[in-house]
């Protein structure tokens, strides 16, 4: 049976806020500045090597992050999903309570932390290491980013994880799996819708996120976010800067949807 | 459970309805006389605003920006509603050229003489017409004088191998580009392709000796030691050297840059009566002295620069002397050919 | 030894995402308006906090915007990861789907100028409202896809046997469904409220005159340096939050300890 007064209500809500301003950003896109003439130059544009370049470096570092995420967060999303009720919620709560501080200050402290005379320098002194430069590397963007997003892959997971059915695990006990075998077999799969939508919800903010990349990496390189700012505000080139948005959304749809054929089954949150 | 998710559909509706009619609820009709003030963050002394509403009865809504840009979108989009901004000076040109900003009435303000007049009939508002500069200062070097040895009197300096990954660059195409081409020997505000390239290669033969490409996390760093020498904005060489007293800014004989954050009235203002008191206000000297005591750039109003401490009158940071004024340039506004300089920029961050 | 291991591997954890907090906190008592020096210990940035009119006025914007766009986001997420889960056609599924994580990948640059755009063509005054109704709509797709993957863990089959046993939909909703999908509801919520809080340039472009949140305020403050008061007043907040989460998990407990008893 289909429910068709539950769907048109989403359907008005997405077609007013979300296909509108696409729209408009299309619009933009394939226009003359100033004009309503079409023109396909932005693209062009958009396509040209350097341009390409500043995209792979962004899809790149936000790939890595969103490895690393999943990697760090997913233990943790077990044991929050296994832990007693009593402590359950209130742990859930305060991984995210650090996220309700503000980012820009947030990434400042980090800054405070990884200078040349920072704590953690500082620390590493008592043993006799010398000082490293810790704030503008890859590493340090890569930090800031896992920091910033690690709660975003830990709780989707977790909420998946939660509630999965005992029994399955139990049956495959008694069926003689080890434990890692039935993590492998039952636990992992069943969860991987949550996966999913951790790692599209870290992967998407992540590719044109800038500020992380500007103030931890010293801003030795430009984003794709960055680029995009650049040619809105500075430039004032909106044209040119939805032609980059739009080029950027077809390639990362165009690649997730060959990566989702691989996947036949999990259609889980993934694009296509 | 049909019911429920319908009653939640109609929940959803009305409030999004009343959202969207609050939104829409129309001017506000007070006989209360008002006031929006566009800003830069912690631009204003504290209280300033206060004793303003209670001298005149005028309500001031005040708010706050990051960027000339962020405010030129809102302003030009049609995104708000302000009487009164403090633009810098390029954006001030671009401003007039759109006609964004109204004529304002000098001799409506009694405390316009007050500004000195190296301040006015500058390049980019050549009439006085429409902008009341508010704080003005100049782009420079600051180094640590226990880091750096040699005088540090050219832009050269920051391309001494001696201090690789000890120097702090701004993220800030205009800025940066611009002083690598006073550097070559060329202007601020060249157009010229071959020029900016050259200027662009400059930098890119700078990029290994540089640390970081910063904005304002400069000053923290330079405090804390973490670098020898950063470009930087004299107001905020000024903090710097309060903070640290081994930094030391530096005008190169090159030349540099001449900045100005001045308030303009905005075009299609109901204001204009208030808005010209709000300026008058603020020119006004015991005001302008809380305000840049406060703020610590440098005023444009000599009665006010006079009553400051002797160190800060005769810092080169906040006051420099007249013959290196002389050497000086205001930013242009670019118009078309911006998109050059965020080519040459986006070469020089791309390069490896 | 497997707790020892999950116990400090949470610790870790925690250090990691709490490590900055500390600092800011303790920079809240740096007298010095420079996070480079320690300049002694003071308790004036919180003085100063509340007698400044402005940042108090954002802190109740923020906290409104994030609560009302919370809610609604998450009401407007769940019903429409109802109706994608079930009741849309496959191909019509895909491509809701697809237009829903779009604007994730837009830079919050392109969403907030082209919303800004969208509320000025409809002459809607830009303000709390206007706000609100673009944080409620950056928050959706978050809600949407922390909730859809719940729906699919879910066991249809035990909603249509409480219904055969005679639950009316309703109660079967609340009794059987709701419980399941909770936890993705409640997360989706968390994100949402979180994301809100956070966002700068959005609410910037979408806001008013006399309308400011904390981001805004802060943001703004950062060509000057950003002011301790903000310091302080974060680790107010954050103390806030800390004494009502563990208030309301000792009430809760203490509640099971009185029925058990």
């Amino acid at each position: 049976m289909e429910r068709r007064w539950l769907v048109y209500p989403y359907h008005i809500w997405m077609l007013l806020f979300t296909v509108v301003p696409l729209a408009l950003i299309f619009y933009f896109a394939f226009t003359v500045k100033g004009t309503y003439a079409f023109t396909l130059e932005n693209i062009q544009q958009a396509a040209s090597p350097v341009y390409l370049k500043v995209l792979w470096h962004s899809v790149w570092l936000a790939a890595v992050s969103t490895f690393a995420c999943f990697i760090i967060g997913y233990p943790m999303a077990m044991i929050l999903a296994t832990c007693r009720v009593k402590y359950r919620n209130m742990l859930v709560v305060i991984t995210i309570i650090p996220m309700w501080m503000n980012f820009l200050l947030r990434t400042y402290a980090w800054m405070t932390l990884l200078e040349k005379k920072g704590l953690i320098n500082t620390v590493l002194s008592f043993f006799n290491i010398a000082p490293l430069q810790l704030l503008y590397t890859d590493g340090a963007v890569l930090l800031g980013m896992v920091y910033n997003f690690l709660p975003f892959m830990i709780l989707p997971i977790y909420s998946v994880l939660m509630k999965m059915d005992r029994s399955l695990l139990e049956a495959a006990g008694d069926l003689g799996a080890d434990a890692w075998t039935s993590f492998r077999r039952v636990t992992f799969p069943l969860s991987l819708p949550g996966v999913y939508a951790g790692m599209l919800m870290v992967f998407m903010p992540a590719v044109t996120t800038f500020v992380i990349s500007r103030l931890l990496g010293g801003g030795q390189y430009m984003l794709i976010g960055n680029v995009i700012e650049q040619q809105f505000l500075a430039i004032g080139d909106w044209n040119f800067g939805s032609a980059l948005s739009v080029f950027m959304m077809i390639l990362i749809i165009i690649s997730m949807a060959l990566l989702s054929r691989y996947n036949k089954n999990g259609n889980g949150g993934m694009l296509l | 459970m049909k019911k429920i998710v319908k009653f939640l559909c109609v929940a959803m509706v009305c409030v999004i309805g009343a959202a969207l009619l609050t939104g829409c609820g129309g001017e506000k009709k007070t006989a209360q006389r008002e006031l929006k003030v566009y800003n830069w963050g912690d631009f204003i002394a504290p209280d300033v605003l206060k004793d303003f509403e209670k001298e005149t009865g005028i309500h001031v809504i005040y708010d706050t920006f990051a960027t000339n840009e962020d405010m030129y979108v809102k302003v030009k989009s049609g995104g708000s509603d302000y009487d009164v901004a403090v633009p810098s000076e390029y954006m001030i040109k671009r401003m007039i050229k759109e006609g964004l900003v109204e004529k304002i009435d000098t001799s409506k303000l009694s405390n316009y003489k007050e500004i000195g007049d190296q301040y006015k009939n500058l390049p980019y508002d050549p009439k006085n017409e429409y902008s009341i500069p508010y704080m003005w200062g100049t782009l420079g070097i600051i180094y640590n004088k226990k880091m750096v040895t040699e005088p540090v009197d050219s832009w050269g300096m920051l391309w001494n191998k001696k201090y690789s990954k000890q120097i702090f660059m701004l993220d800030s195409p205009r800025d940066s580009i611009g002083i690598a081409l006073k550097y070559l020997g060329y202007s601020m505000n060249t157009v010229n392709e071959k020029e900016l390239d050259a200027a662009a290669n400059k930098l890119i033969e700078q990029k290994p000796l540089v640390l970081a490409y910063v904005v304002d996390e400069v000053k923290d760093k330079m405090i804390a030691g973490e670098g020898a020498m950063a470009l930087v904005w004299s107001g905020d060489a000024m903090f710097m050297k309060e903070k640290n007293p081994d930094l030391e800014y530096a005008i190169p004989k090159e030349g540099t840059n001449l900045w100005f954050d001045s308030m303009v009235i905005l075009k299609g203002t109901k204001h204009m009566a208030e808005a010209e008191e709000f300026l008058n206000f603020m020119t006004r000297p015991d005001i302008a002295k809380r305000n840049v005591e406060y703020i610590g750039y440098a005023t444009p109003l000599p009665s006010v620069q006079k009553q400051l401490d002797e160190a800060v009158q005769k810092d080169i940071a906040a006051y420099p002397a007249a013959d290196i004024l002389k050497n000086t340039e205001v930013f242009d506004d670019l118009g078309d050919n911006l998109p050059k300089y965020d080519k040459a920029w986006t070469k020089v961050k791309v390069a490896q | 030894m497997m707790r020892f291991l999950r116990r400090s591997y949470t610790a870790l954890i925690f250090a990691f995402l709490y490590l900055p907090i500390f600092i800011l906190i303790v920079f809240s008592f740096n007298d010095s308006k420079s996070r480079a020096a320690w300049g002694g210990f003071t308790l004036r940035w919180y003085e100063e906090l509340f007698s400044n009119s402005a940042i108090l006025d954002a802190v109740y914007n923020t906290l409104t915007i994030a609560v009302l766009s919370a809610v609604l986001a998450t009401i407007i997420g769940t019903l429409a990861a109802f109706a994608m889960h079930k009741d849309m056609r496959q191909w019509e599924k895909k491509i809701v789907m697809n237009l829903t994580y779009l604007p994730i990948l837009n830079p919050d640059i392109v969403t907030g100028i082209s919303l800004m755009l969208l509320f000025i063509f409809v002459k809607m005054n830009l303000g709390l409202g206007s706000l609100l109704l673009a944080h409620t709509i950056f928050n959706v797709p978050y809600v949407i896809l922390t909730v859809l993957p719940k729906l699919k863990q879910f066991d249809q089959s035990l909603y249509e046997a409480a219904l055969d046993l005679g639950a009316s939909p309703s109660y079967a909703f609340r009794k059987i469904v709701l419980p399941e999908i909770l936890p993705g509801i409640v997360t989706g919520a968390l994100f949402a409220f979180t994301l809100s809080i956070d966002d700068f340039v959005i609410s910037f472009f979408t806001t008013g005159s006399g309308v400011n949140n904390l981001s805004i305020l802060i943001y703004s403050m950062a060509r000057r340096g950003i002011h301790p008061t903000i310091n302080a007043l974060s680790t107010l907040l954050f103390l806030v939050v800390l004494v009502l989460l563990l208030a309301v998990n000792r009430r809760v407990t203490g509640e099971k300890k009185q029925k058990h008893a």
